[in-house]
């Protein structure tokens, strides 16, 4: 099994037809995700991907045509949390929105209403997620994974594709990959991968990449200490080196005063029995340190 | 993007904030004659005038850059003093000019965005003009949270609740009124902190020169969200290019996320998360690494040639670090890139290059043909980065 996506998964993916959007539906078909439908305002009844996905108007439309169950939104910043409304509308409660640069003031809303829905977004900015061997829904170039037992949840994505790599090439295969993104405000948090991982008999062994800012890392660290006791588990952070005040690249990835700061992350999640590693390479190895036999 | 506390002003006023009259002045004849403006105001409670530097660092009162004058002669002084003045490396090149405040009590309130919650949240205090992460640490009953509906806003119940809880006594009215406008400002501005301090109440003369207490926002600090500036254009104008390195300048036209830091060795990395690493892999090896530079996805060779021209534009550099995991982002685009910006490049810098990824290949074949150094994993990248910027064989 996987979490959140997987052979069941069917795909809309809105924005479709837009550079970004085709692109990356492409690979994802490639991959074999099952791509049911695309959405792009005006399209409707045109076709993408090469003829093989139907092109429609809205996102109901989407679902009540093809039976969408999960949504993965490549729209511009402006556009993107009317996306995810329009998405929650529809009824889907798997929702990816990959977009970068959204005002965060726009995704207070957004998200409460994600909630009040009862459904879940992964993002924004975010690269998505790959279920190896199943699906995959996002930007992670598929290439980097193999099938496995590992857990893997991260705020980044390149950083996320170095680790993910590294554990490939050292035998070690995945069961789910998540990147939840790099904006103060995102759907999906450290914690609720977490939990969503306890409850997969597949996953064997949780690999947690946090960076600089906020406090979602200490936030699972502490749920992690009682509920995942007895899961291999290992650590990276960013920014060790990061000054104080300024935005590291990512939204969120600021560390304001004494509060973010990768130290406070690293003592959290080692009282919580996550083993930190000095570098992403170094994961594999700590893994196996740390009890995965997998 | 922080803003100075004139112009974060000019924001709250917009909103119809209780905020004291002020001028800014650039020169120390501009101050005479807003001192002129204010010493003469009958409401002026204390006869004389506050000058404030306009920089955006904290600590702007110790280093003497906050002054009073009490006559027109002495603000034109004082101004030349202030102006003249660097605070924490930034030239004053602005002063704001002002009534000298009677302050009777000083209160603290703030909104700002709380992560966890995901919601906005305020922070408010009794106990204000002096850090709030100070009275955390010393006093944290003395702080009041309340946050901010996603869907509602602050309904005027909450807003009065906030005041009460908060304690504005007789001015608890005025507070409630405060809290909304602060909210106001944050969403009408896509700011994310609308922070006043001191929030306080002053005694200024009313008619026949009765003494009137009011609440006014005293100071106040604003910083605005970076993915929304493009649809305020006007805020553009507000940045403080004296904070900001010229360099991020440049970056900013090209797409670039630069960040220039001390040490010696420069990065240049595909993705946020992947370029902090890099600078503490770069750490960790035992150097220190000269700036933060993330070239975004898919960057084309024009990008990566930019790139290189801005680290080489800090004389400490003394080795490049190069290091992409192509996703998006193709190999050998940044491989061509680098022989081009090589080509062009003034200064003879050691570079080492890791690219992995989609075209690795390509770009391992195009790197080796123009004999640049490379590196197969991000630890031996930077061993070789920081051995390189001591002169030395990794």
């Amino acid at each position: 099994m996987s979490i959140l996506i997987g052979r069941e998964t069917r795909l809309v993916v809105q924005g479709i037809t837009g550079r970004e959007g085709e692109f990356h539906s492409l690979a994802m078909q490639a991959y074999g995700t099952n791509i049911v439908a695309g959405m792009t305002p005006g399209k409707g009844g045109q076709t993408a991907l090469e003829g093989t996905v139907p092109v429609f108007d809205t996102v109901a439309e989407a679902v009540a045509q093809t039976g969408a169950n999960a949504s993965c939104i490549f729209v511009p910043a402006g556009g993107a949390p009317d996306a995810v409304l329009e998405a929650v509308a529809a009824g889907l409660k798997t929702i990816f929105c990959i977009t970068e640069g959204i005002p965060v003031l726009d995704m207070i809303p957004v998200v409460e209403e994600v909630r009040l829905a009862g459904a879940r977004l992964i993002g924004p900015n975010c690269p998505g997620a790959t279920s190896p061997g199943r699906a995959k829904v996002g930007i992670i170039p598929g290439s980097i994974h193999r099938e496995g037992r590992v857990g893997v949840v991260s705020r980044s994505g390149t950083l996320t594709y170095e680790a993910v790599q590294a554990m490939t090439d050292a035998g070690l295969g995945q069961s789910t990959c998540i990147g939840i993104g790099g904006d103060p405000v995102i759907g999906t948090q450290f914690l609720d991968v977490l939990q969503l991982f306890r409850e997969d008999p597949e996953t064997e062994a949780l690999v947690l990449i946090g960076e600089i800012g906020g406090a979602a890392e200490e936030e699972a660290a502490v749920w992690a200490a009682e509920h995942l006791a007895d899961i291999p588990k290992v650590a990276f952070i960013a920014g060790r080196t990061a000054p104080e005040g300024k935005r590291m690249g990512h939204a969120g990835a600021i560390i304001s005063g004494s509060a973010g700061t990768a130290a406070s992350k690293v003592t959290a999640l080692e009282a919580a029995g996550f083993h930190v590693a000095g570098s992403p390479t170094e994961l594999p190895a700590l893994l196996r340190s740390a009890g995965y036999r997998g | 993007m922080k803003i100075q506390e004139a112009d974060a002003k000019s924001l709250l006023l917009a909103q119809g904030l209780p905020v004291p009259p002020w001028e800014v002045a650039r020169t120390p004849t501009q101050a005479r004659a807003a001192a002129v403006k204010f010493l003469g105001d009958p409401a002026n409670a204390t006869g004389k005038v506050v000058i404030k530097a306009q920089v955006l660092v904290g600590g702007r009162g110790k280093a003497g850059g906050v002054k009073l004058a009490a006559s027109a002669d002495e603000a034109e002084d004082v101004a030349a003093q202030i102006l003249a003045l660097e605070i924490k490396g930034l030239p004053v090149r602005r002063v704001l000019v002002g009534p000298a405040a009677e302050i009777v009590k000083e209160y603290y309130l703030s909104v700002l965005l709380d992560r966890s919650t995901k919601r906005l949240m305020f922070i408010g205090s009794a106990e204000g003009g002096v850090e709030i992460e100070q009275v955390a640490r010393e006093n944290p009953e003395a702080i009041v949270y309340e946050h901010v509906d996603p869907l509602l806003g602050l309904p005027d119940y909450a807003a009065r609740e906030l005041a009460f809880k908060i304690g504005f006594g007789p001015h608890w009215k005025a507070g409630a009124a405060i809290a909304k406008g602060l909210l106001k400002t944050m969403l009408a501005n896509d700011a994310d902190l609308v922070e006043i301090n001191p929030l306080a109440v002053i005694r200024e003369h009313g008619a026949q020169g009765t003494p009137v207490e009011r609440l006014v926002c005293l100071d106040a600090k604003i910083t605005l969200d970076d993915s929304a500036l493009a649809r305020h254009p006007g805020h553009e104008a507000l940045r403080d290019l004296d904070a900001e390195d010229p360099a991020d300048v440049e970056a900013r036209r090209f797409d670039l996320t630069f960040i220039k830091l001390d040490g010696d060795i420069g990065c240049m990395v595909n993705g946020a998360g992947l370029a902090m690493t890099t600078m503490d892999l770069v750490k960790r090896a035992g150097g220190e690494p000269a700036n933060f530079l993330d070239i975004g996805g898919g960057a084309k060779s024009d990008r990566v040639a930019a790139a290189m021209r801005l680290i080489l534009e800090d004389p400490n550099v003394k080795a490049i670090l190069v290091n992409i995991f192509g996703g998006i982002t193709r190999g050998d685009e940044v491989a061509r890139g680098l022989i081009e910006a090589r080509a062009q490049q003034e200064r003879d810098v050691p570079m080492v290059v890791r690219i992995v990824g989609t075209n690795a290949e390509e770009a391992g074949a195009l790197l080796e043909a123009a004999r640049f150094e490379t590196a197969a994993t991000l630890d031996e990248a930077a061993a070789k980065a920081v051995a390189a910027a001591r002169g030395t064989a990794a």
